[in-house]
């Protein structure tokens, strides 16, 4: 190595302290690797296995000796190679330890080779590398990729590694990619070619690049990117919009080519890539104390024994002959014989601590969690989603939730935006034909058309059969409404978009706003119109990709879908020709279609229903319909014709709007990163070129984008945001009153008090605003923009600023009132979760307004409650309010009142709140809120709103989201679920569970959760209690032997016990048992309230099954020691009726505690006895002398053929379990508990049962209208609040709608 | 894999999977357990009698020999040093003692089960596996040599076996005539055909097979020669050895020693004066211990047990008493809606 290498090595290496610095491999082609500039990165190959097959065993081994349990295990059997302390063999005490360790070995090798296959396959799938020898791209493996290298990928290839973007096929350097892979977003996103590459026309060479990339060091932020390319000391910065990532898709774009940046397992989408999280849950760690407990009962016991041991070595004043001396034909003293006796002891009783409950209870997880991914009441058709249980090792904790902390918008509302109404330049547009047919939409309407919604609503899958079993059908023509009714039937067709309803993004135009338009062709409806259309990140995606990924979800031939259909049957007769026929035989007559005809109105010349008009296989403009037009766009031209748009929106409010203004006529037509192309109502198209864009952030709350206006030549800047995104940045500010012109603070002030309508309604609001910007301001701006695009550190910052910069004098040109509905069953599972005594709380980051209203609608707030509001400015008046109403709780503290309080706090005063000081008050407070609602929370709020109260009230909390924001929220939280709904995949990739629908959260709790909850905690207590039960025989004949640490049991025996024949009976306890059935769980929620309060698995039944357990194992003990006492029996043939009435004992004990037998209970619990005697005799008819000392030979065969044995086993069992017996059935007679009685009502005929429901819960109601009723010594009005408001409280709103 | 590609994640909807599966769902209430306590009471009851009166049946007759009292007539063998000491016990029956009857030696505070004492023993040279003669295994030490010279059988439970032998004479006008114990076949059938082997004889000679070797310590004579008068009685398949080897599982135990059945006697002992013949040799006052003989005749329930008998009736009342319980309970408090049901 020369100096100047080695110069350069350190440099190297210096620099990629911070950076990572790269050139083209290219040069180096062929050279060692030693010489590759490239070398110190990672390559493509990945290897996600653990261990390779050589240091499987000891890795895993040690490993495995990390968990206490198995050290434990092992600590044991060292103990018995003692030999004055061995209890048995040594060998035969390492069974145990091994087949732990081996079976859990098994589990992970398992695993283990999964991963590796998987790994393998990736590793092995084949992309495109240059190769300089060749002169062009040949084909290699994905491991192949270093580095460096330059990759093309195809159109539909999943892209190798981590790539800067540096050509592709489209004119405009343009390359969109799926990312469904990485974050389950469907929607396409665009990526653009490194600037100054994107001219480059011909085709892309390798060769020719000579520039260094700088990028920053590997991480795992998929949304943030930086870096330059160097070239003779010109910088070009680029970012994440030109990397393409690891694991996406590439659609769109016939291929793009670029330079490997990140490899292997330092791609992001790696780096991402983070495994199933291990929580421990509440009733494990409840657990591991009775663990201790046991501990501590093993030590006393083996206390015992000792001191027994020494005292009655002592008794003995010479040495009897069966004492055995020592080699040397001393005695061991009876001081040290008892400590090892201690010892001794404590191997001999060392299944008193389940070591195999660890394993047991991660068996029944596993079984508990197939059964909840089994469900199909959790599974979404629309999505094709099943809930997903990302932590396997929380189920039961599912079933103890006491507070629930809910996200808004996307977990409670569908997030599929409606948009309802808007206001331009102050004027209200209530547009209420559009609203009454979303109102018709909605449900209310006939039957006809009620067949249509569920049909869109629910995605049922028309067969190809039912299509074509009428064949006279096929041969009619309907035109004109048949374009109408197949457009409503594909939207049933599963489509995973931002809208997946065609009937929900129509807009029908208002009609004065569209009147007003005609007339004036006034400017500002334009601008309004214009920012809509163009002031978004929308992309336009184009007909091929829809094709193919259509084509990839749907591969079936037997599910009708619209294109196969339409490409099988293109030319003879149209799908939905023949659909609409089926579907008119089927209902009736549809000559009369939905009414939703505005034949009086100019609606019919915007695009919408231009289908009706342009034949009867042109559907509405929808993105199911692009689907439909795809054979004739095939077929003819591929140019982009107005019907074939489809919206690639990354969030639904953004396609609202873009829908919205397309029925108002301006149809956003393409979108790249230069230019946005709109075709105005009069048909004509303008093409603006995009000068800049500022994208939406959270902090500014708004997006702008900077375009040239192609007839002017004006540079217009159009803003959207939220109104305090925008208001503050108007032109004229209020405060500058002097110069206002009247006519735009009428406008602000007008749109003001329409927004706080709107919010009032429930809608979502968007402000639009317009700039003009002067060409020098522009420039100038530019400048500083262009800075901090190559900015390397502080990128972001300094981009905020700039855009800051740009976005004020701005001009409101109005506002738009979105609508997001509730998701389906939301009210009714808020208010069965409530039964179940959950608190149920809305953290969202909506407006106050808009949050209340929603509550009110979801009935997390009622009509009666007494509401206080919290939206206060400081914190003294925060603090006055908090003080005045705890102290008026205080006064009139009764139930009733605490029932009806609700409590909404805003944003600001929630961080007051949330102050230490304010704490422990607010936490009071909330403890007596019936509901909780948090608007304007930041992400940030919302967890340390769920950690406040997890760690103040110590109770078990569960948050559900489904956005990027409820992350923190969902991590904070002891179970979290993530809504796998339009905004991504994040809040799913943070949880514990994933479900597609809010209402779904009712089952998983109140029937899973309690399901999963008293399963496991029976199970638990009942592998306590059997190997108590068991162990205790031993411990009882010690008494009998000198407590010289003897078992009368041979040791097979006792191992054969616990691992065969009693191990399965608790797993299928754990996993199969059903208490009450699934429909009285949901008819009942009150049923879910046992668990919140651990009212399954309490200390106390710990003791009772531990007192249990003694009092059976002294009955399995001492009827066979009084049957055969001072009889000739030998030791072993003692043990066999011992051991059999344990067994009987320990297995019916849980037959009296399993309380619904299906066949797998029976074959498991009968089949474990089978099993016990088939094994114990054909174990002790083979083994003559197979282990000495160990003698079981022909043991059980003595004892089966003798008619006393099975009088024993008789009576040893009656009586052993008669107690527990008796107990159960008074119980269940004179205090039966409220599940008994659900569990009695369930096995009454269906129509007795259900009307005992009704009866019963009428009579809720009744108590529940009446709470007086329950405490007949207050008399309250409960319209009213308990007292008349004091000072304090008077400065609380009373909300009532 | 279903056929359908639009569903692919759609479970199963299956009775199993779907957590369905017909299930019955027994209710543990007063009203459904008493026919239950009713019929095990009863059943119980009928075990209990029949039980205790097959026990009442069993004879049972007990001798005391250790001879701690003073005027026992076994008082000067039991001291320590005593050798080949020899005491008589007598003893009458006023009725006959129906047979077949089974004679036993009873040990009491004998720990048999004492741990270190069960695994002192080779299963290997036990079975006959000559390799296991000079080279006994571990387990047997401290008896695992004796000068030097491999003891066979090895280990303490042969070492401590039992060796007092008894005579059993009926006085006959005067004169004694002997009793005859019947030895053969008092071990497991398994243990004496196949557990226990002795080794093959060397040139014809089965004491040759023990060349080598020494006997126990506290052995008078060596395994080959434990019954003079039956060949096929001696080694490990010698019955007594067979019986001691199998231990006690409590500390107060007794053994089969043989049986009355031959000729006179096959219908059992006649009334009369006996007198029962020890030879004492082992001593249990070390450990405060005690001996004793048993005449006891058997039934199919094996030998005398009031135990079992007694429990089951006494369990089997307690079932009746909780079924009327159980009645007046259901009576007083059954659901309300149990009626409308």
């Amino acid at each position: 190595m020369t100096w100047t290498s080695w110069c350069c090595w350190t440099k190297w290496r210096d620099s990629s302290e911070s950076e990572r610095k790269l050139v083209s491999n290219l040069p180096y082609e062929g050279l060692k690797p030693k010489n590759q500039p490239n070398r110190r990165y990672a390559g493509n190959a990945i290897k996600t296995t653990k261990y390779s097959f050589w240091s499987f065993i000891p890795m895993n081994l040690y490993e495995q000796f990390h968990r206490w349990a198995n050290l434990y295990f092992v600590g044991i059997a060292v103990l018995n190679f003692v030999p004055a302390v061995n209890a048995f063999q040594p060998q035969v005490a390492l069974i145990p330890i091994c087949i732990i360790l081996s079976l859990t070995a098994i589990k992970d090798a398992w695993e283990d080779f999964r991963r590796y296959q998987s790994d393998r396959q990736l590793n092995g799938m084949t992309c495109l590398i240059y190769s300089r020898s060749q002169r062009s791209f040949v084909e290699r493996r994905w491991k192949d990729v270093r580095v460096g290298d330059f990759v093309r990928v195809l159109s539909n290839e999943i892209i190798p590694a981590d790539i800067l973007l540096l050509h592709t096929s489209d004119p405009n350097g343009v390359c969109h990619m799926e990312t469904a892979n990485l974050d389950g977003e469907t929607n396409l996103k665009q990526r653009k070619v490194v600037p100054g590459f994107s001219s480059t026309n011909s085709s892309f060479e390798p060769l020719n690049f000579s520039s260094i990339v700088v990028c920053e060091k590997p991480n795992d932020d998929l949304n943030h990117f930086n870096g330059f390319l160097e070239e003779d000391r010109r910088k070009t910065g680029f970012g994440i919009e030109n990397l393409l990532l690891r694991g996406c898709t590439v659609r769109n774009t016939a291929d793009a080519s670029g330079i490997v940046v990140y490899a292997g397992h330092e791609t992001k989408s790696m780096l991402n890539n983070n495994r199933l999280r291990y929580k421990r849950s509440k009733l494990e760690k409840k657990m591991n104390t009775e663990v201790l407990f046991c501990v501590l009962l093993l030590i006393c016991m083996c206390l015992i024994v000792a001191v027994g041991h020494a005292i009655w070595l002592q008794t003995f004043s010479s040495v009897p002959i069966y004492f055995v001396p020592n080699s040397d034909g001393t005695f061991t003293s009876a001081v040290l014989s008892g400590v090892f006796m201690f010892l001794t002891m404590i191997i001999l009783l060392q299944v008193m601590i389940p070591i195999s409950l660890y394993l047991s209870i991660e068996l029944v997880k596993m079984g508990q969690v197939f059964f909840i991914t089994q469900d199909a009441d959790l599974y979404d058709e629309e999505k094709d989603t099943r809930v997903q249980c990302r932590a396997l090792n929380i189920t039961e904790d599912l079933g103890q939730i006491q507070y629930i902390f809910s996200d808004k918008t996307g977990t409670l509302t569908e997030n599929k935006m409606v948009f309802r109404r808007c206001t331009i330049m102050g004027t209200e547009f209530p547009h209420e034909e559009n609203a009454m047919r979303l109102a018709f939409l909605a449900g209310e309407m006939d039957t006809d058309e009620e067949v249509i919604y569920q049909q869109n609503r629910r995605p049922p899958l028309f067969s190809l059969e039912e299509a074509q079993d009428g064949p006279e059908g096929a041969n009619a023509h309907l035109p004109g409404h048949s374009s109408l009714h197949g457009s409503r039937v594909t939207a049933g067709a599963p489509s995973s978009r931002a809208f997946s309803s065609p009937l929900e993004t129509e807009v029908i135009p208002d009609h004065t706003l569209v009147q007003l338009m005609e007339e004036e062709e006034a400017k500002p409806y334009l601008d309004f119109f214009l920012a809509m259309a163009i002031c978004n990140t929308v992309v336009v995606s184009t007909e091929t990709a829809r094709r193919q990924r259509a084509n990839e979800r749907r591969n079936s031939s037997i599910s009708w879908s619209p294109l196969e259909c339409l490409e099988v049957l293109f030319g003879r007769g149209t799908c939905f020709q023949r659909l609409s026929m089926s579907l008119t035989r089927n209902r009736g007559s549809l000559s009369e279609p939905i009414h939703m005809d505005p034949t009086d109105s100019p609606v019919y010349d915007v695009p919408t229903f231009s289908g009706s008009v342009q034949g009867p296989d042109e559907g509405v403009n929808s993105p199911s319909n692009c689907r439909a037009t795809t054979g004739r766009v095939q077929a003819g031209s591929s140019s982009v014709a107005p019907e074939e748009v489809c919206y690639e929106a990354q969030s639904p409010d953004e396609a609202a709007l873009v829908h919205a203004a397309k029925a108002y006529g301006f149809t956003l037509l393409e979108r790249t990163p230069d230019h946005v192309t709109v075709r105005l109502p009069s048909g004509k198209v303008l093409e603006f070129k995009v000068l800049d864009v500022l994208s939406f952030d959270s902090i500014r709350r708004r997006m702008s984008i900077i375009v040239r206006h192609p007839r002017s030549k004006e540079i217009i800047m159009y803003t959207k945001g939220a109104d305090s995104g925008i208001m503050e940045r108007l032109q004229n500010t209020f405060e500058d009153r002097r110069r206002v012109k009247s006519q735009s603070r009428d406008v602000a002030i007008k749109t003001q008090t329409d927004l706080d309508m709107y919010a009032k309604d429930g809608l979502r609001t968007l402000c639009f605003a317009k700039k003009v910007v002067s060409e020098q301001a522009y420039m100038a701006w530019q400048v500083k923009r262009q800075e901090a695009m190559s900015a390397i550190s502080k990128k972001e910052e300094l981009l905020m600023d700039t855009a800051d910069d740009m976005e004020n004098n701005l001009t409101l040109l109005g506002a738009t009132g979105i609508e997001d509905r509730l998701q389906e069953n939301v009210p009714e599972t808020i208010q069965a979760l409530r039964e179940a005594g959950i608190q149920v709380w809305v953290l969202t980051g909506d407006k106050l307004e808009t949050a209340v209203n929603i509550a009110y609608s979801c009935k997390l707030l009622d009509q009666r409650d007494l509401v206080f509001t919290f939206n206060m400015e400081n914190k003294g008046a925060c603090k006055t309010m908090l003080n005045g109403i705890l102290q008026e709780l205080l006064r009139n503290g009764s139930l009733e009142s605490e029932a009806s309080i609700g409590l909404v706090i805003d944003g600001r005063s929630l961080s007051m709140l949330l102050d230490d000081d304010l704490q422990m008050q607010f936490v009071q407070l909330c403890t007596r809120c019936r509901s909780v609602l948090c608007c304007r929370a930041t992400p940030l709020q919302k967890s340390r709103v769920v950690t406040l109260l997890r760690r103040r009230l110590k109770v078990m909390t569960l948050a559900i989201g489904d956005g990027a924001n409820d992350v923190n929220m969902i991590q904070a939280a002891d179970v979290g679920v993530g809504i796998s709904g339009q905004e991504g995949m994040q809040a799913v990739m943070a949880s514990d569970f994933a479900i597609s629908r809010f209402k779904h959260l009712k089952k998983l709790l109140l029937v899973h959760g309690h399901w999963c909850y008293t399963r496991l905690a029976n199970m638990i207590i009942y592998f306590f209690y059997k190997n108590v039960a068991y162990v205790n025989l031993l411990f009882w004949y010690q008494f009998f032997c000198g407590f010289s640490g003897t078992a009368m049991i041979d040791y097979w025996f006792m191992i054969f016990f616990n691992l065969i024949f009693t191990s399965s009976p608790p797993i299928m306890f754990g996993i199969m048992d059903r208490e009450v059935s699934a429909y009285m769980l949901l008819q009942l929620p009150e049923l879910y309230k046992r668990g919140q309060h651990a009212g399954g698995y309490r200390r106390s039944t710990f003791w009772i099954a531990i007192l249990d357990a003694f009092y059976q194992s002294l009955v399995c003990f001492f009827v066979p020691y009084w049957t055969y006492a001072g009889s000739d029996i030998d030791i072993f043939t003692l043990g066999i009726p011992m051991n059999t009435v344990s067994l009987f004992t320990i297995i019916l004990h849980l037959a009296i505690e399993i309380k619904s037998w299906t066949v797998v209970h029976w074959v498991i619990m009968v089949g474990s006895v089978i099993v016990y005697f088939v094994v114990s005799l054909v174990f002790s008819a083979l083994c003559v002398s197979c282990n000495p000392p160990s003698d079981p030979y022909w043991l059980v065969q003595e004892q089966v053929a003798d008619p006393m044995f099975y009088l024993v086993c008789i009576l040893t069992t009656v009586v052993a379990l008669l107690p527990r017996y008796t107990l159960h059935a008074l119980r269940g007679t004179l205090v039966p508990s409220d599940h008994l009685k659900a569990r009695q009502k369930d096995q009454l005929p269906p129509h007795h049962r259900d009307r005992w429901l009704r009866e019963y819960r009428s009579l809720k109601e009744l108590c529940a209208s009446f709470p007086s009723m329950s405490s007949s010594t207050v008399p309250q009005d409960t319209t009213q609040s308990p007292s008349t408001p004091t000072a304090p409280l008077s400065s609380s709103t009373r909300v009532q709608n | 894999m279903k056929s359908e590609g639009e569903f692919v994640n759609q479970p199963d909807n299956t009775a199993f999977t779907q957590q369905r599966l017909p299930a019955w769902q027994p209710m543990l209430s007063a009203g459904i357990v008493i026919p239950l306590f009713t019929l095990i009471g009863l059943a119980f009851i009928g075990i209990g009698v029949a039980l205790f009166i097959t026990s009442q049946n069993i004879k049972v007759q007990e001798l005391d020999y250790t001879g701690t009292a003073t005027s026992s007539p076994c008082f000067q063998c039991s001291g320590l040093s005593i050798q080949n000491c020899t005491c008589e016990r007598n003893f009458s029956l006023s009725e006959l003692f129906e047979g077949p009857v089974f004679f036993y030696y009873g040990l009491s505070n004998y720990y048999q089960n004492y741990r270190q004492y069960g695994v002192s023993k080779d299963d290997y040279q036990l079975s006959g596996d000559t390799t296991y003669f000079l080279k006994p295994q571990s387990y047997c030490s401290p008896y695992q040599y004796s000068n030097n010279k491999p003891i066979v059988p090895c280990g303490s439970i042969a070492n401590s076996m039992f060796n007092d032998t008894f005579r059993l004479y009926l006085l006959v006008n005067g004169s004694r005539k002997q009793v005859p114990f019947d030895g053969k076949g008092i071990a497991w059938w398994t243990d004496y055909n196949i557990k226990y082997r002795n080794p093959s004889p060397v040139n014809g000679s089965f004491a040759a097979a023990f060349d080598g070797t020494t006997k126990p310590v506290n052995w008078q004579k060596s395994a080959y020669e434990l019954d003079p008068t039956d060949q096929a009685n001696n080694g490990f398949l010698n019955q007594d050895f067979l019986v001691w080897m199998r231990r006690a599982a409590l500390p107060n135990f007794r053994k089969l020693y043989g049986r009355i059945t031959g000729g006179d006697y096959s219908q059992g002992l006649p009334a009369g004066n006996y007198t029962l013949q020890i030879s004492y040799n082992y001593p249990v006052l070390s450990f405060g211990g005690t001996k004793k003989v048993v005449f006891s005749n058997v039934s199919w329930m094996g030998g005398k047990n009031q135990f079992l008998g007694i429990a089951y009736l006494v369990i089997g009342s307690l079932c009746v008493v909780m079924a009327i319980v159980m009645l007046i309970v259901y009576a007083k408090y059954k659901f309300p809606d149990n009626d409308d049901a």
